[in-house]
């Protein structure tokens, strides 16, 4: 089984290296941009069967490190 | 007092702590492996020191604060004892729930590494009970993920609270209410930014942070 595991940044929470993008993009000209968020995609192959105990673990694993409660939110998709 | 100095792999701070705790105690501080599961017999002061733990991997401090000495040391911080995290050990005290809120990526995005100015903010705390109150210091900051956030209820409280120890003059990093260094609750556990550890000789270039180690552990 895999998970895919993406954490962005809280909504305002504010994210300069997003900032910093979209300012980069509109200096190339896309001007349709209007703001730019930057997080972070995490894959993990895991040796489960169980796709309900799967979920749980890596909500655990979520909150106890791959993502900081603070600042951070996070989706998970088994696959 | 007997001294702790914690060694992650990627400490780079930890020989500077010794030294500065030396210096006022005139004891070496017991230098602790992060793979060790308890802090050497009668430990008082232990020490995070900075650097780069782990390469800064996921979120600075992240792995760190899940390391095996960590449930000694959220023990030992139950008991009243007094920690200080510096820079990266500062990252690691948020990110184990230590002290409220986190260290997020400097706003200009640039790794600043010069002599600060920051103001005593709190000089009624075991940490800065020898600076005179609202005193100016010049502190070398060294870091890339310095900007304090936390949420505006936890920003009200702490300030009400006088946890804030320290505050930037300009503010460098783009932390919330210019905060350098942060206690928590109870007062025994410092968090900062600066590295007062880094300026305790005049070959270092100032001797401002001095104080913060004889207020805590008291003139040699």
């Amino acid at each position: 089984m895999k998970a895919k595991i993406h954490v962005y940044l809280k909504p305002g929470v504010l994210d300069p290296q997003g900032a910093a993008v979209a300012g980069a993009l509109h200096n190339m000209g896309y001007d349709e941009v209007s703001s730019v968020r930057q997080g972070k995609l995490i894959e993990l192959d895991l040796n489960s069967d169980d796709i309900e105990t799967a979920r749980a673990r890596v909500e655990e694993m979520c909150a106890n490190l791959l993502s900081n409660p603070v600042i951070e939110s996070y989706s998970i998709e088994l696959e | 007092m007997k001294s702790a100095v914690i060694v992650f792999p990627g400490s780079n701070c930890d020989r500077d702590a010794h030294d500065a705790i030396k210096r006022v105690t005139g004891q070496a501080p017991a230098m602790v492996w992060h793979q060790e599961t308890a802090l050497p017999e009668g430990t008082q002061f232990v020490m995070l020191p900075g650097g780069f733990s782990y390469g800064d991997y996921l979120r600075c401090g992240a792995m760190a604060s899940h390391s095996a000495i960590m449930p000694a040391i959220i023990a030992h911080a139950a008991t009243g004892a007094p920690i200080l995290g510096v820079c990266n050990g500062f990252q690691v005290l948020t990110e184990c729930g230590l002290l409220p809120g986190a260290l997020m990526r400097n706003a200009q995005l640039k790794f600043i590494c010069e002599d600060t100015a920051i103001t005593v903010t709190n000089s009624n705390t075991r940490f800065t009970s020898r600076y005179a109150a609202n005193a100016k210091l010049t502190i070398p900051i060294a870091h890339h993920d310095g900007n304090y956030f936390a949420d505006t209820e936890t920003l009200i409280r702490i300030e009400n609270e006088g946890q804030v120890a320290f505050r930037y003059g300009a503010n460098p990093n783009g932390s919330a209410n210019d905060i350098a260094g942060l206690m928590n609750e109870q007062g025994n556990v410092l968090g900062m930014m600066p590295h007062p550890e880094r300026a305790v000789d005049a070959k270092h270039g100032g001797t401002d942070g001095l104080a913060l180690f004889e207020s805590l552990l008291g003139s040699a």
